[in-house]
């Protein structure tokens, strides 16, 4: 059984345009190669002049146009079937944002990788609030682009359970290589029980939820490791030497020193980090927004 | 003073000094200014090159951050495109050989042509001043797509001021072969006995005259975007960043032509040549090159087959994709006809065209993987992609570009390069090639998205293959310059013909006289190709 309804039409199409540029491919070099030993100066000396022939003129031109109509019929037929969902595929908000995936389910679950129950259809509404982005699941065979302000969709049937890479396929910056999710398949009974019990991001700490949806967690990790920016765990009461107008200055990590931050982080960035990359949030975020964040930051101790 | 009398003057040392090249209106010094300036990007883009693939040689950090690697890949882009291919084979072999095969003295408007040189190097200039000025240079991938293109922080103000500028460069360089090849072929060379060079530059001058003004427009509404707020392309502002999408590749779709007839113009020369016979199907070769480029104005949509397009739009974006295969199909077809009863002199120009033909091949038949709609939606934004376009691109016309290099060397400088040294460096180019590109399209089906710092452990192996074809490449070509180079310094003179060649490049000295031909030049009689030596059928 295929990964997903798609597989098969891909992969014919794909195998079926692959074997007929072999077959071109093989047979004009070799035969290249053959004019070149066959008639090279040493054995035939004098070139005869061919202007051309009518016949096969038409016939390279009959043949490969045939072949190349015959290609795009089954691209546009394996095609076709992905613009139209059926009536009754469950609809999932896909959101990408520079660099991460949300899912919100019909009962309003909010999760960061989708689990979904086999054999049924899946439609994904794509959303975006900044940038292109795009949706693609290899195994599945499907990608489709993420447009800020468009309603694009993307449906599909998983038919094999396991686990799959989500990708981002269109390049949205900085860390667009890292915008990766995945999506586990598994039987109806599961399913249910996931649905019911795993934990919704909609309990956890409010802080959390706003440095998820703001991505601000694409940069800077909750454990102590270094990506694009400083780590939050331990940062509250951290000493830490940050540049000010170009001067290096000590400074001791306190509640004015993280609001300056968010909302204008060039001001005093911390030393062997580059300045430049964080968006100002200052018109992002509410002043409530920032204590809850505040308040989640201090708990990673 | 006794020295130069006894060497008989050519445009060479009929001037010395600095000046009597800047301020030089004869199109051959203007060629060699294009071919020193667009050699020193080509070699900057084959270095931001290699640092990507340095990167790619293990998942995660290798050499250098992922805002670094955006901009590696961007200026990589914009250098090999705009500053490299586009203008390579027209600016430096057109404008060289298209007066001479025409049997004339200069192109049309020799003032224009030097001028479109100074703006080539001011865009270029601009281009790389985002190196040490603004935010750095633009992390955006050639495509400078909307809205990342209006909200990133870099400089893409500069970078796509640059591409307008390069743009006009490029406008009057086609503005000046189409009048030139209008009004200035010798007495009874008529159209259809025009070396098939000159048809195919007639074709791509078309594109370029008719086809940039829109990107400049484009990039124009960036700019506007980014610098007054206007609501063009950032949805947030009330723009459609689809709108980007078609207007930059009803620009960019034909300039791929503009990158690709110039190659099969200077591969239909070579292969006669070498074969020493006339060429098969003179008028499908040439009238080919016309379809192609007026076919190829109504593809652009294939590139956005992910973006959201309705089912009819793709439709025909895709019957026209595969349409536009068909007048490549028949040139291949021919090309390989011509070496059929030929008395085949196997040098390394023909070596290179082989190689074109093959290469290229391999970049037209992913190009009907990539126009079948169903795998496009799989393969469309992956690696596949990549390998694709560098097969059309450097294995098609940067191989064609060092088959003329090779082809014309003997007539340009009038010496002849080291052969033995010139068939090494071309086996190394053609396997690195291979090894640098072909794991590619695999990397691609198996779902690799481009334009990625890091990726899945699964593409590891193939990513390295992939990275030490790269040295292979730089190897070669950096033999093929030494050995070039080495031709030019200290090669063994040659005479006016020594490919024994029937265009009328080769009835004038080497290197040719200031004004290209001391006595009339004399069609062949019975076609361009009609090699008096060989049997009539």
């Amino acid at each position: 059984m295929n990964a997903s309804n798609f597989v098969e039409s891909v992969d014919f199409t794909l195998y079926l345009i692959l074997g007929i540029a072999v077959f071109f491919l093989v047979g004009i070099t070799a035969t290249m190669i053959y004019f070149l030993f066959r008639y090279r100066k040493k054995r035939n000396p004098v070139a005869t002049n061919i202007e051309g022939h009518v016949g096969l003129e038409i016939l390279w031109t009959v043949i490969p146009t045939i072949l190349v109509l015959i290609m795009f019929y089954f691209g546009w037929s394996g095609y076709k079937p992905m613009l139209s969902p059926p009536d009754d595929a469950m609809e999932i908000e896909a959101i990408g944002q520079m660099w991460k995936w949300t899912f919100i389910y019909p009962d309003g679950k909010t999760v960061d990788s989708l689990v979904l129950p086999v054999d049924k259809p899946v439609k994904l509404n794509l959303k975006s609030p900044d940038v292109l982005h795009s949706l693609y699941i290899p195994a599945f065979r499907i990608k489709q682009d993420v447009v800020p302000g468009g309603s694009n969709m993307m449906w599909f049937i998983p038919q094999k359970p396991g686990k799959y890479d989500i990708l981002c396929a269109e390049y949205c910056g900085q860390l667009h290589s890292y915008m990766l999710s995945s999506l586990t398949v598994v039987d109806e009974a599961t399913y249910q029980t996931w649905l019911k019990s795993a934990p919704d991001l909609s309990n956890e700490h409010p802080g959390l939820t706003l440095l998820k949806k703001n991505a601000c967690i694409s940069c800077h990790t909750l454990d102590g490791n270094r990506l694009v920016g400083p780590s939050f765990k331990g940062l509250m009461g951290r000493t830490e030497t940050v540049i000010v107008d170009g001067q290096e200055k000590e400074i001791t990590v306190d509640r004015a020193y993280l609001i300056e931050s968010i909302k204008e982080p060039n001001a005093a960035i911390t030393a062997t980090y580059q300045p430049g990359l964080m968006t100002p949030y200052k018109d992002i975020l509410s002043d409530a927004d920032i204590d809850q964040i505040i308040a989640y930051i201090e708990t990673l101790k | 003073m006794s020295e130069t009398a006894a060497m008989p003057l050519n445009y060479l040392n009929v001037k010395k000094g600095i000046w009597s090249w800047l301020f030089t209106l004869d199109h051959k010094r203007i060629a060699l200014l294009y071919l020193y300036s667009i050699g020193a990007f080509f070699l900057v883009g084959v270095v931001l090159g290699v640092v990507m693939r340095l990167e790619l040689f293990n998942p995660g950090r290798d050499i250098i951050e992922p805002q670094t690697y955006n901009q590696v890949f961007t200026l990589h882009g914009v250098i090999m495109i705009f500053l490299f291919i586009i203008p390579s084979i027209p600016a430096v072999f057109g404008n060289f050989f298209l007066p001479i095969m025409l049997g004339t003295d200069d192109v049309a408007f020799p003032r224009l042509n030097l001028f479109s040189w100074y703006l080539y190097i001011i865009g270029a200039l601009f281009a790389l001043s985002t190196l040490i000025y603004g935010n750095g240079p633009a992390d955006t991938g050639w495509t400078f797509y909307a809205p990342y293109s209006v909200k990133t922080g870099t400089n893409v103000s500069m970078s796509v001021l640059a591409a307008f500028i390069l743009g006009f460069s490029s406008i009057l360089t086609g503005l000046n072969f189409i009048v030139t090849i209008h009004r200035l072929r010798t007495p009874g060379m008529t159209f259809n006995k025009m070396p098939l060079f000159s048809w195919a530059l007639y074709a791509t001058s078309w594109i370029q005259v008719l086809a940039t003004p829109v990107i400049g427009i484009t990039l124009m509404m960036i700019i506007a975007e980014r610098m007054f707020g206007v609501g063009l392309f950032d949805p947030s502002i009330g723009g459609d960043p689809i709108l980007y999408q078609h207007l930059f590749w009803i620009y960019s779709h034909p300039a791929v032509y503009i990158m690709a007839l110039p190659a099969m113009g200077v591969v239909s020369e070579i292969i006669p040549t070498f074969a020493q016979r006339s060429i098969f199907g003179y008028k499908p070769i040439a009238y080919s090159s016309m379809a192609i480029a007026f076919v190829g104005y109504f593809v652009w949509g294939h590139h956005m087959f992910t973006s959201g397009m309705s089912g009819a739009a793709a439709i025909v974006f895709s019957i026209l994709t595969f349409l536009v295969a068909i007048p490549t199909a028949i040139k291949v077809f021919n090309w390989v006809a011509t070496l059929y009863k030929g008395s085949i002199d196997i040098q390394v120009p023909l070596l290179y065209a082989l190689a074109f033909i093959f290469n290229f091949l391999i970049g037209g038949l992913t190009g009907l993987v990539l126009g079948a709609l169903v795998v496009d939606v799989h393969v469309h934004d992956t690696y596949f992609v990549v390998g694709h376009f560098h097969y059309v691109m450097f294995g098609g016309t940067g191989f064609a570009f060092f088959g003329a290099l090779h082809y014309w060397f003997p007539k340009i400088w009038g010496k002849m390069y080291n052969k033995t040294r010139a068939n090494l460096a071309f086996a190394l180019l053609f396997i690195g090639f291979n090894t640098l590109y072909f794991p590619m399209l695999v990397l691609g089906i198996m779902g690799m998205p481009r334009r990625y710092y890091d990726y899945l452990p699964e593409f590891h192996s193939l990513n390295q293959i992939s990275t030490v074809g790269s040295w292979i490449l730089v190897v070669g070509l950096l033999l093929m310059i030494f050995n070039l180079v080495a031709g030019y310094l200290k090669g063994q003179k040659v005479g006016g013909n020594p490919w024994n060649g029937i265009t009328l490049e080769w009835q004038t000295d080497s290197p040719p006289p200031l004004h290209n031909f001391d006595k009339m030049p004399e069609l062949p009689a019975g076609g361009p190709y009609n090699y008096p030596n060989a049997k009539s059928e």
